[in-house]
């Protein structure tokens, strides 16, 4: 739920922005910070590109196995930095920069990398005066490293892949004490002093940008002078003045002042890359997938808030050639900056370029700036996007394999009122023969928000609820939110408290801040202690009521804290270790989850996988379950920006994504509510959901034919199950997105490359939702030079690539299977996914131009871990070739049994056969009747009845 | 009755099995035929017989597979032998949850289903015979309540004809009062008049015997040789008479005193001088006059804020106890009680002289015309009542209570069902409120709107509208489903959403005419 319509819906305002239209609503959006409110964002944008201040110390290089570490130098405040290279195994590579004897250690993020990541060799390959050149391992990468001033380019070959801190914004604010001397007019006076040897410094850059560089007059000498390190200092025991003045020690926001005890200790730096005009990423921004450019606007901001959820990390840039990704690890408060220098320019400006073989190659850059902690950037060289998707996961870790029900439809309201009422919509599922795995109890469930208990009026059975729940094998997911009702009757509060486990004050008692409850205290989740137990608290025994068909759902993780500073907590408040909030803010949400998973995991003793919704999360949270894009209203254009949302938090390995289906904010008419649920049927967290003050929207409430829609969308879900569970699968095991942007498979159509109102499935499947009001058809962009689709529904072929005119009804979901592709079915749609799970599979085959076809599909018992502890699982290989269709194991690692069998094999785009024999080992031949339709080319084999894991092969002859 | 019917069938069933591929029911069962080709229902197409039920959709209908789970649109039956025949969707066939009583639909899904039919069949039984039982006597209290419905119309009928009647007479009756009245005003205004003029007269002259008077100590006075004659030297000595206010009264303006003489005798002087003089002489030996006791002002005190008593919005009034008592809550939280503004004392007038008392003709015909007022304005009174309780009437007998009058006797009746938070009332064809339990202001859950049964059953199910309203919601509203029972309760309140709640009332009047059972086995047997 929502703490207040007026701040949730900053989200929304943020897509009305996007969208350039007119929000009915209005939102105040003072209530959050811009970067210029945000004093360490305003001291880091004030540095302006031109030549940096810092220098490598060549002459310290040390070079070992694995890594290379430099000393660098700010050439104005003599602060020396340390800077580590590493190359990484499977064309990674890693830089730190930090303080090279800090005043006390600064914050490093822990728990999200999986593991060390292993380091490959590097060498020093050649040397000049002011440069040195490394090779990175067997990757055939390069970097020159520049030691005045500063910078690094990275070179695949002869090419110039992306260069850092060429703009010279690298800006690293030391740790410091505080200095009590006056400040007035001193930048006047720096300026005089360091005059000559600002031209100095000048005259020795390579690649100067002389109208940024040179300081400027006028208005604008006061800021840049405040902001360009080089001006600060020519004496060392003098603090750097500027950036005090600057709201560096104490700074206020309305009216919350955050201490800032440790002075300003912010870090940014730049990164360019050449020759790529597309970037993606940065989750989860309410816009176009598609980054834009950020010059003359604010950055994008990655702080999680009970509003935005904005979030993550990585970076991916995409050309044709080659896909790139950045992945900035900082848990503070981060903005990002992205510019591009054919922002400006026209399409036939840029054709014009193109086609005169000259001017500028398309170049975008990239900054970023953070509050506190260290420079920690992987950079992710590809060359694929599925390299980068590997890359990134290997070090944050692959999509969790949800379980198989998480899968499937849920459905949630603000609140189900009582047992009562959960039993009616259990019922009404049946009576309305709408299939549903998972019913959701929101915050009103539990006794006076106290997580872990529950309303004794109105839940006063909760094991009998789930036991009626369970009998139709059905599941429901309970709000298990991180703030705790500071209530000495509340034994979970007793407990925290007396353990001294929850979040202090600057001044070292309990930090109490204003949630659901009311006074609430915050669990400090960084510490492992903590975790362990709150993990523990969802025992059987200790969460009373509990039983193993119920999961749980952490909302407010951010932390939401209504009376904080932005909705969350103080940043100076204190966690374990003697951390601020300020370093780790933007891990709290991750780790709640993880805590959670865990506890789901322990229940179990290890057994069962876990499902966990979070509304938070940082990267390496795919671990831990799925996350959902926040409470957005009943609008089209809501509806429409989950499609972008999702597919960003796909990009950065955050797979397991949904919108809330209808809407959380206000109600939809039956036509939106048709529609949400037919996109919704194609995302990957399917969830309808709704605000305590909106009418009552069951897929019942809108009439027999919207019903009969609503039906039909959930179905195709239902159907699609196994095709679901397989990506996930693959995603689970590389990374792999499992919503993708067309460009992820289609690298060299630059048409695909700002498409983000239609996505993958896998690589399977194409989907283009209706997301327009009243919409009477949609164009479809079919991607792919010389290959075919296949209508999903009319089984009608399309050749590709083409714009096709797709007209649409109200039933209509345009979705297409790519000719080449088989894809497993389950058309035996049952009230729940559970009673499926022994239901005989249908392959669609749909052949290539070539008349050819493969797929595969992934089997297990559908929620515990034993397909990774005991490898009880199949994978199945299916292709199509010359004439016939062959069943293989795809991992012969994987053994499970399972009753499941092959009803029906639909191959799309066959001529008709004179016979079809299906072959398998130690049987005799046997002949298969089938269907040919010839208007369509569906050649319909009746009951092949082999077992799912056996191997076969059926011939067409 | 059908109902009824269905477990004697399915007895016969079982007592006779017959021979019929899973899934199809008693009816269908010619249409699988082992010996021939199967054709779809739909005519569709048609198929070898063995592969009915073989686990592969071949008709798109689905009926090729009534035993399994293989078609989408299939219909799967259970027999249900000792309860209810029934069809589920094929997709709930071997799916691991027990849907038919007697448990052939998961014949082979691994799971164990209990055949809880007979059980089943029996609790059924005993409900039915429990409602059967409710509805008979509850359609018995119904039919009684139609009679008093209709005695009640017919009372309330001849009531308001005999009130209408008695409207009329009193209104005749009003007028003949207003005449009298009117007759009797006319003497009594008169004679008040002439009472009032006597009284005048009498003052008048009071008051010039005392004028003489005061002219004659004052000539006596004035007259300092008691020659009986006031000269102008005389009147000098009282200076307090000077005209033109130099302080002095001189010769001329003395002479001009005394009418242009030299002197005055004791009767010009009373005449006129003294008529010139009066206002400003002073006798001697007198200290100066006391100064004239200040007319009482009327300080007012500071008038109490004039707060109307904000009536709370008119209610209907057929249910005065009920509103009484709502108002007193309302009042309660919302205007302190003020006291009534003072009235401003009559005091002031009782300073001016007191009319004398009538005489006894006149006080005769006041009293008369007093009366005869009295009489008219109670006459007129009840008048009004009458009028009211017409209205009323006419109100209540527009209202609809049903096809028979059989919901009239919930018309100003109010039911209460108390929950762990609140009280919530239902007053019938008035509104619907709720009150938590533990202080806290009443809230308007919907005033009477409409019945708002669908068309078959349009006296099922009531509509409360325009309730308070809700923060950035609707107004309240209240649905009321009405069921059949032998009592008058609320038996539940929900809000399934924001803001709008469901009552069930349970109410002889809903109940429907049993049929009899015995009749319907004859009807179908």
């Amino acid at each position: 739920p929502s703490p207040r319509l007026s701040s949730r819906l900053g989200m929304a305002a943020l897509v009305w922005t996007a969208l350039c239209l007119a929000s009915a609503i209005a939102v105040d959006r003072s209530n959050f910070k811009t970067c210029d409110q945000s004093s360490f964002c305003k001291r880091q944008r004030s540095v302006k590109p031109g030549s940096s201040p810092y220098r490598a110390l060549l002459e310290s290089l040390q070079l070992s196995q694995d890594s290379m570490k430099l000393q660098l130098v700010n050439e104005v405040n003599k602060v020396p930095l340390l800077l580590e290279l590493y190359g990484l195994q499977g064309n990674m590579m890693r830089i730190k920069i930090n303080e090279l004897s800090p005043l006390h250690p600064r914050y490093e993020v822990p728990d999200v990398l999986v593991r060390d990541p292993p380091a490959t060799w590097l060498a020093v390959t050649g040397r000049d005066d002011n440069s040195v050149e490394l090779a990175l391992g067997d990757s055939g990468h390069k970097l020159i490293l520049t030691g005045k001033p500063f910078r690094m380019d990275l070179l695949q070959g002869r090419e110039l892949v992306l260069s850092v801190n060429s703009r010279g914004l690298l800006h690293f604010e030391h740790l410091r004490h505080r200095c009590a001397c006056p400040s007035p007019s001193f930048s006047d006076k720096v300026s005089s002093s360091v005059g000559s040897l600002w031209d100095k410094i000048k005259s020795l850059f390579h690649r100067e940008e002389p109208k940024e560089s040179a300081p400027a007059d006028g208005t604008a000498s006061e800021e840049s002078e405040a902001a360009v390190p080089g001006e600060q200092e020519s004496k060392e025991d003098r603090p750097d003045q500027a950036e005090e003045e600057l709201g560096s020690w104490e700074e206020t926001f309305k009216t919350h002042t955050d201490s800032k005890p440790h002075g300003p200790t912010s870090v940014g730096l730049d990164f360019s890359l050449p020759g790529f005009e597309h970037v993606y990423g940065i989750p989860e921004h309410a816009d176009s997938l598609r980054l834009r450019t950020t010059e003359g606007g604010d950055p994008y901001r990655l702080y999680n808030l009970d509003v935005f959820q904005y979030e993550l990390y990585n970076l991916l840039a995409h050309n044709t050639q080659r896909t790139v990704g950045i992945f900035w690890l900082n848990a503070a408060e981060t903005w990002v900056d992205i510019s591009s220098n054919t922002a400006g320019k026209t399409l036939f400006g840029k054709m014009l370029d193109y086609m005169q073989g000259g001017g500028e190659t398309p170049q975008t850059d990239v900054r970023w700036m953070s509050e506190s902690g260290i420079i920690d950037v992987f950079l992710l060289l590809g060359p694929a996007p599925s390299d980068v998707f590997r890359q990134y996961t290997t070090l944050t870790g692959t999509q969790a394999l949800p379980p198989l029900f998480a899968m499937a439809y849920h459905q949630s309201r603000w609140n189900y009122n009582d047992e009562e009422d959960v039993a009616t919509l259990d019922e009404g599922f049946d009576t309305h023969d709408i299939p549903c795995d998972v019913i959701w109890l929101d915050i009103e469930h539990t006794d006076g928000k106290r997580y872990f208990t529950w309303d004794s009026s109105k839940f006063p059975q909760p094991r009998n609820m789930l036991g009626h729940l369970a009998a139709k094998r059905r599941k429901m997911v309970s709000i298990v939110d991180p703030h705790i009702k500071v209530d000495s009757g509340y034994q979970v509060h007793n407990e925290i408290r007396s353990r001294g486990f929850y979040v202090k004050t600057k001044d070292g008692s309990d930090y109490e801040g204003w949630c659901w409850p009311g006074s609430a205290g915050y669990p400090d989740f960084t510490n492992p202690e903590m975790r362990a137990w709150w993990a523990s608290k969802f025992s059987y025994d200790q969460y009373e009521g509990s039983m193993e068909n119920l999961y749980i759902w952490n909302d407010m993780n951010e932390p939401s804290v209504f009376n904080g500073p932005e909705v969350t907590m103080y940043k100076d408040a204190l966690h374990q270790g003697g951390w601020e909030h300020r370093d780790l803010h933007n891990l709290y949400g991750f780790y709640v989850q993880m805590a959670t998973a865990q506890g789901l995991e322990q229940r179990s003793g290890g057994l069962e996988r876990p499902f966990v919704l979070s509304r938070a999360f940082f990267a390496g949270s795919q671990r831990y379950g799925a996350v959902w894009t926040g409470d957005n209203t009943a609008e089209w254009d809501h509806m429409k920006i989950s499609i972008p949302m999702c597919l960003s938090l796909a990009l950065v390995g955050i797979s397991f994504c949904g919108a809330d289906v209808g809407g959380f904010f206000k109600s939809p008419d039956a036509e939106l509510l048709v529609r949400w649920y037919q996109l919704g049927a194609y995302q990957p967290f399917y969830r309808a959901h709704a605000h305590l003050d909106t009418v009552r929207r069951e897929p019942w409430l809108f009439g027999e034919e919207n019903k009969a829609l609503i039906r039909a969308a959930i179905r195709q879900r239902y159907a699609l199950l196994p095709y679901w569970y397989t990506t996930f699968y693959h995603s689970y095991r590389s990374g792999q997105p499992v919503m993708r942007p067309l460009w992820v498979e289609y690298l060299d159509d630059v048409t695909t490359f700002s498409i983000d109102d239609q996505f993958l499935i896998g690589n399977a499947l194409l989907v283009h939702p209706v997301t327009e009001q009243g919409a009477h058809g949609v164009q479809v962009y079919l991607p792919g030079k010389g290959e075919v689709w296949y209508d999903v529904h009319s089984h009608q072929k399309h050749h590709a690539p083409q714009m096709l005119y797709v007209p649409v009804t109200m039933s209509s979901i345009p979705v297409y299977q790519r000719g080449g592709s088989i894809v497993p079915r389950k058309e035996r749609v049952r009230r729940s996914s559970d009673c499926m799970h022994h239901d005989p599979y249908t392959l669609y085959v749909a052949l290539s131009p070539q008349g050819t076809a493969e797929g595969d599909l992934f089997i297990d018992d559908g929620h515990t871990y034993n397909f990774e502890s005991k490898a009880q699982y199949l994978h199945r290989h299916f292709s199509f070739a010359s004439n016939t269709l062959t069943a293989r194991s795809a991992d012969s690692k994987g053994i499970f049994e399972s009753p499941a069998w092959i009803e029906r094999v639909v191959i799309l785009g066959a001529g008709k056969p004179a016979a079809v024999f299906l072959r398998q080992s130690g049987m005799p031949e046997m002949r298969l009747d089938f269907q040919h339709e010839p208007e369509t080319s569906i050649l319909t084999l009746r009951k092949p009845g082999v077992n799912i894991g056996a191997d076969w092969s059926i011939s067409l002859r | 009755m059908l109902l009824l019917l269905l477990p004697v069938l399915s007895a016969l069933a079982s007592a006779v099995e017959v021979k019929r591929p899973r899934g199809v029911s008693l009816t269908n069962h010619h249409f699988y035929e082992e010996s021939k080709p199967f054709t779809c229902l739909d005519g569709s197409s048609t198929i070898a017989f063995d592969w009915v039920n073989d686990d592969y959709c071949d008709c798109q209908d689905g009926s090729d597979e009534p035993g399994t789970s293989a078609c989408p649109n299939g219909r799967f039956h259970c027999t249900n032998a000792g309860y209810r025949p029934q069809y589920i969707p094929s997709s709930r066939v071997n799916d691991g949850v027990c849907d038919c009583c007697d448990a052939t639909d998961e014949y082979n899904s691994g799971f164990v289903c209990e055949n809880t039919c007979k059980e089943m069949g029996r609790k059924e039984r005993e409900a039915l015979a429990q409602m059967a039982e409710v509805a008979r006597e509850g359609f018995q209290l119904k039919q009684r309540l139609i009679e008093e419905a209709s005695k009640g119309r017919e009372d309330k009928q001849r009531t308001l004809a005999e009130l209408q009647e008695g409207k009329k007479s009193l209104e005749q009756q009003v007028e003949t009062l207003r005449s009298t009245k009117e007759a009797a005003e006319k003497p009594e205004k008169e004679a008040k008049e002439i009472h009032q003029k006597n009284w005048e007269e009498q003052r008048a002259a009071e008051q010039a015997a005392r004028e003489q008077a005061r002219a004659r100590e004052a000539f006596q006075e004035l007259d300092d040789d008691g020659d009986g004659l006031v000269s102008v030297a005389e009147l000098q000595t009282h200076v307090e008479l000077d005209v033109d206010g130099d302080g002095t009264l001189s010769e001329t303006e003395a002479q001009t005193l005394l009418g242009n003489a030299l002197q005055a005798d004791a009767s010009s002087f009373q005449d006129s001088v003294w008529t010139a003089i009066k206002e400003n002489y002073k006798p001697e030996g007198l200290p100066d006059a006391a100064p004239l006791p200040e007319a009482p002002a009327e300080e007012a005190p500071e008038p109490q804020p004039d707060l109307p008593p904000e009536q709370p919005a008119p209610e209907d009034d057929y249910d005065e106890e009920e509103e009484d008592e709502a108002d007193d809550d309302e009042s309660n939280e919302e205007e302190p009680k003020v006291p009534p503004p003072k009235q401003p004392s009559d005091k002031v007038e009782e300073d001016v002289e007191k009319l004398p008392p009538y005489d006894e003709a006149t006080q005769a015909l006041i009293d008369a015309a007093q009366k005869a007022r009295e009489q008219f304005e109670e006459a007129e009174k009840s008048l009004k009542e009458m009028e009211d309780s017409i209205r009323n009437l006419e109100k209540e007998i527009s209202f609809d209570f049903g096809p028979q009058g059989e919901f009239a006797y919930l018309y100003s009746q109010c039911y209460e069902l108390s929950t762990n938070e609140y009280i919530y009332r239902l007053c019938p064809f008035n509104r619907v409120s709720q009150k938590p339990k533990h202080g806290g202001a009443e809230t308007n859950l919907g005033s009477w709107g409409s019945w708002a049964g669908s068309e078959e059953n349009k006296f099922s199910v009531m509509k409360y509208e325009h309730g308070t309203g809700c923060w950035q919601g609707p107004n309240r509203s209240t649905t009321v489903k009405l069921t059949c029972g032998k009592e008058t309760v609320v038996t539940s309140t929900t809000e399934p959403s924001r803001c709008e709640y469901l009552m069930e009332l349970v109410t002889p009047a809903a109940c429907q005419e049993p049929r009899d059972p015995s009749a319907a086995d004859h009807d179908e047997l």
